[in-house]
């Protein structure tokens, strides 16, 4: 099955019109020695066969279904409103490509309008661009425009050791070969603020992330001051935010970011196992022209109708090639729709419910937690919907213990990024965990030390 | 009549969702932390269905009709591959869950990892670009981690021929080398003299998409793959054109040391109105170390696995994920765009070997046949066999002031996408047509008709041409004005 609608008659037909016998005179530029090689690869299947096979192997998987689940760390298990998947599952949508004929693309067009639209209402920021591929690819582009804003001059990075260690590595990847040094990462976990003091002439930006990797909130003073020496030192203030702790915390505008971006999957786009998700990314309007990626205006037609069009276009890759922004082509357009649907859905309260409800279940289990025996929280600092938690046994053993004998799928171990955090577990708690998942994860832990 | 902004819909009040009651005890809100106001609209549930449902119906996709824009492969996307991709094993697993409980994920990519190397020819490929662009910029850093890996650091510059994608001069530039164009001859193919004369120690490497961007096959790649191994410089594919090639020759053999593939073009995932695609990309044994990681390797099973797979039909395997040994590190978080690999793996188990070839024999020979009915009618630049797509100039002759623009705009008028305008670069007033193999006769043929009237509207009636679309939901957008006055959202204050 190649879904070809050509028949043999067909074929016949057009060679005849081309002008040639066969299929394999249209090949003849292909060196001939090394024309039509083998290729071993499975026996085509049928459309039942292939369901069949795909569920058969989904099925090897646990899935969140079927397991309560205490593991956030940068991908979250959010409620997906079922419009969600109705909306983006219209094929006018997704079977379409990037606008490029805004004519017959409107639908495309405005959407993302009215995505970039919440992202800064959400932000607080000036202008959002239509996403980058993930909250690691939007965070490390934000830290190529900052170098760019200072149009190369400034070669220090300040970064702070509570941002996403795969988002970390993806800034090292993007980074290498421009001869920038990456430092702050030795500082250790702990309030932003104590990066004023690595602050320089020599930077070009600070990147924080907020909540922490480690959940905490950071101090909307604390981060104020560190904006500000940033400003001073004339280097950019980059934040990194979950955006559903926007429906209830202060956007970053409020304290001085530049540049706020960040991990849109919990906006409507469920798991995945790590993708597709979406990078959002806004900044301050002085920036727009340094920004990367696509982006949405609003403009009329020949008759003064409204319409929307991809604009700002000379930033970019098919017009600037080698001066570009960034390389960005195709990004993650429908990710950005699941977004806009996700936000119209939640709306004003909504959100904040949501932001509400994650607060509220993680400081109940944060508290029925460190009750227990041995266990304790890593600090009293204020967080969102993740803690770390200290344990008395390494994480692994604890996951083990819940995954075999109480099918729970413990929190995310803090050991291997941080060996200061050994035996310290990232426990995330959202508005899916019941109180009774909450709380059969306590009887769970209590037991372990029982048996001990 | 155009649709409403969601926010001039907005009432007070209204919501679109049904959260549940708070059933714990609430925990005091830290003060000074929180947000005073949150503009968001506020919209009913059945409002908020009607305005995307509205918009949706504003747009073109592959399902609505042909969409024969070049350099995007924009074939059928199969429905199986939607069911495949939303199955709710696949869908609900996070990604840090232990190897030993996500093994079906793990195998679907270690599968597609081998389905990718079978195709092309490589012996290592890694899932982790989310785009083509992505990919690219992997390889180009693939390159630079090679040179330098041996202590050759005085490698600064990237040759790239004329014709290239825009993204391969970024991409190059994104990697801190220098770009340096190589031109093009006048049969389409990548100048060997100029290349000889740009080879030398500094070269890093060339960038080349082959079937190119004019859709033809260069009829010299493996003396172009000579020249750049020969001083010392390695060979990236731009993977965009593989829909012409698949079982007709694999890339590796021609010479490529590294490549980037399109999942949303070859393998028939959505192009979702501008993403999300998957950008895998692959190598050979030289550049396989180098890698983007984690990969998926399988061992003999251990212990652990066992107990907790019994049922497991290959039972003395374990799938994990691991860093290549010089890898270049991560290029996102996670693992790679997971949805769209299971899109692709779901389409070549369904295609198979023979499916494949098939599928790139009928892309060419569609092509073919549709170049051969505009023949005489449009200019064509490069008269060639083409590949799977090919250019053609919109400069007609007795219509000197129509413009491709306007033959884009009007084949709207005759419910057709436009093709790719205005790129290669190297054609003036390019039209660049790529029909995909899952076109019928029929379609190709009423195409052919529609770009053969306008061509006679453009000596008779240019003015039709000069206004159109003339049956769009808009008519032509003023873009000047949305550049020299950008708004960029719809937000008071």
């Amino acid at each position: 099955m190649s879904y070809i609608p050509n028949t043999d008659a067909d074929r016949a037909a057009m060679l005849k019109a081309i002008g040639v016998g066969s299929i394999a005179d249209l090949f003849q530029d292909v060196p001939e020695a090394l024309r039509y090689p083998q290729l071993n690869l499975p026996s085509p299947v049928s459309e039942p066969e292939i369901l069949r096979e795909l569920r058969e192997i989904s099925e090897y998987n646990v899935d969140l279904e079927h397991a309560p689940c205490f593991l956030g760390a940068g991908a979250y298990r959010h409620f997906v409103p079922t419009v969600v998947g109705h909306l983006i599952g219209r094929s006018e949508f997704y079977t379409a490509y990037t606008p490029y004929q805004p004519e017959i693309s409107q639908g495309t067009l405005q959407t993302i309008f009215e995505y970039q639209s919440m992202i800064c209402a959400l932000t607080g920021m000036d202008v959002a661009n239509a996403s980058h591929y993930d909250g690691a690819t939007s965070l490390a582009e934000a830290v190529v425009m900052a170098v760019n804003v200072a149009r190369g001059k400034r070669r220090k990075i300040v970064v702070s050791a509570d941002v996403h260690p795969e988002y970390r590595g993806v800034i090292r990847t993007y980074t290498q070969g421009m001869k920038l040094t990456v430092v702050g990462e030795d500082r250790g976990t702990g309030a932003a603020s104590a990066l004023a003091g690595i602050v320089d002439a020599d930077t070009a930006c600070v990147v924080v992330q907020n909540p922490s990797f480690l959940g905490y909130l950071e101090e909307p003073t604390g981060l104020r001051a560190l904006a500000n020496a940033a400003h001073a030192a004339g280097a950019l203030f980059v934040v990194s935010a979950d955006p559903i702790s926007l429906g209830l915390f202060a956007p970053p505008a409020d304290y001085g970011a530049d540049i706020v971006c960040g991990e849109g999957q919990a906006l409507g786009g469920g798991l995945n196992f790590g993708g597709p998700y979406l990078g959002y990314f806004a900044c301050k309007q002085q920036y727009v022209h340094k920004m990367a990626g696509r982006l949405v205006g609003q403009t009329v037609d020949r008759h003064g109708e409204r319409g929307f069009v991809l604009t700002l276009s000379a930033r970019e890759q098919h017009i600037r090639r080698e001066k570009a922004t960034s390389n960005i082509c195709s990004n993650e357009a429908l990710m950005a729709l699941a977004a806009a649907v996700y936000l119209t859905a939640m709306g004003k309260t909504g959100l904040r419910k949501v932001a509400e409800l994650c607060y509220h279940k993680a400081h109940y289990a944060a508290s029925r937690l460190s009750a227990l025996p041995g266990y304790g929280l890593l600090s009293e600092r204020p967080f969102f919907k993740e803690f770390p938690l200290r344990c008395p046994k390494p994480v692994e053993e604890i996951n083990d213990y819940l995954l075999n004998e109480w099918g729970i799928i413990g929190g995310y171990n803090l050991g291997q990024d941080y060996p200061a955090l050994a035996k310290t577990m990232l426990v995330c708690v959202t508005e899916m965990n019941t109180k009774e998942e909450i709380d059969t994860l306590v009887e769970a832990l209590g037991s372990m030390e029982e048996k001990a | 009549m155009s649709e409403p902004l969601i926010y001039d819909i907005s009432s007070p009040g209204r919501s679109g969702v049904n959260l549940p009651e708070c059933d714990v005890p609430q925990a005091p809100l830290p003060q000074g932390y929180l947000r005073e106001d949150l503009p968001l609209p506020e919209v009913s549930e059945v409002d908020l269905v009607r305005h995307f449902l509205r918009l949706s119906q504003l747009n073109y996709g592959v399902d609505k009709g042909f969409y024969p824009l070049g350099s995007c492969t924009m074939k059928y996307n199969p429905k199986v591959n939607e069911e495949a991709a939303r199955l709710p094993g696949f869908v609900h697993t996070h990604p840090y869950q232990a190897a030993c409980i996500v093994q079906g994920n793990l195998f679907l990519m270690y599968q597609l990892q081998e389905f990718l190397k079978e195709i092309s020819g490589f012996s290592g490929v890694s899932l982790q670009p989310a785009a083509g662009a992505h990919g690219e910029l992997a390889g180009v850093r693939m390159v630079r981690a090679y040179h330098e890996s041996r202590g050759d650091h005085k490698r600064t510059r990237m040759l790239i021929p004329d014709s290239a994608h825009g993204t391969n001069p970024a991409s190059t530039t994104m990697a801190g080398y220098e770009t340096v164009k190589i031109v093009s001859t006048a049969r389409g193919n990548v100048s060997l003299d100029d290349l000889r004369a740009h080879c030398d120690d500094t070269v890093a490497g060339l960038m080349l998409t082959n079937p190119n961007t004019l859709g033809l096959f260069d009829e010299h790649v493996q003396e172009i793959a000579r020249l750049i191994h020969e001083c010392g410089g390695l060979l990236y594919g731009d993977g965009a054109n593989l829909n012409a090639i698949m079982g007709i020759v694999k890339p590796a053999a021609l010479g490529f040391d590294v490549m980037h593939f399109n999942l949303h073009k070859t393998f028939s995932t959505p192009h979702g109105g501008g993403g999300p695609g998957a950008g895998p990309v692959g190598a050979n044994d030289v550049l396989a170390p180098f890698l983007p990681g984690p990969i998926v390797v399988k061992d003999r099973m251990d212990e652990q696995c066992q107990s907790d797979n019994e049922e497991w039909e290959e039972e003395t395997y374990c799938y994990h994920l691991q860093m290549p040994t010089s890898s270049i590190g991560r290029l996102k978080a996670f693992f790679g765009n997971f949805g769209i690999c299971v899109r692709a793996y779901t389409y070549i188990r369904m295609l198979g070997a023979a499916g494949l070839r098939q599928a790139s024999e009928n892309a060419v020979l569609n092509a073919n046949y549709l170049l051969s009915q505009l023949k005489g009618v449009y200019p064509l630049p490069y008269d060639r066999t083409c590949m799977h797509e090919f250019v053609v100039s919109g400069h007609l002759p007795d219509a000197a002031d129509v413009h491709t623009i306007d033959i884009a705009k009007r084949l709207m008028d005759f419910g057709f996408h436009p093709p790719t305008i205005y790129f290669p670069l190297i054609v003036p007033e390019a039209l660049m047509i790529e029909p995909t193999e899952t076109e019928s006769k029929e379609t190709l043929d009423a195409f052919a008709d529609a770009l053969i009237q306008i061509a006679q509207e453009a000596k008779t009636n240019p003015e039709l041409l000069h206004t159109a679309p003339h049956v769009t939901p808009v008519s032509r957008l003023d873009e000047v004005l949305a550049a020299r006055q950008p708004i960029l959202h719809c937000l008071k204050g």
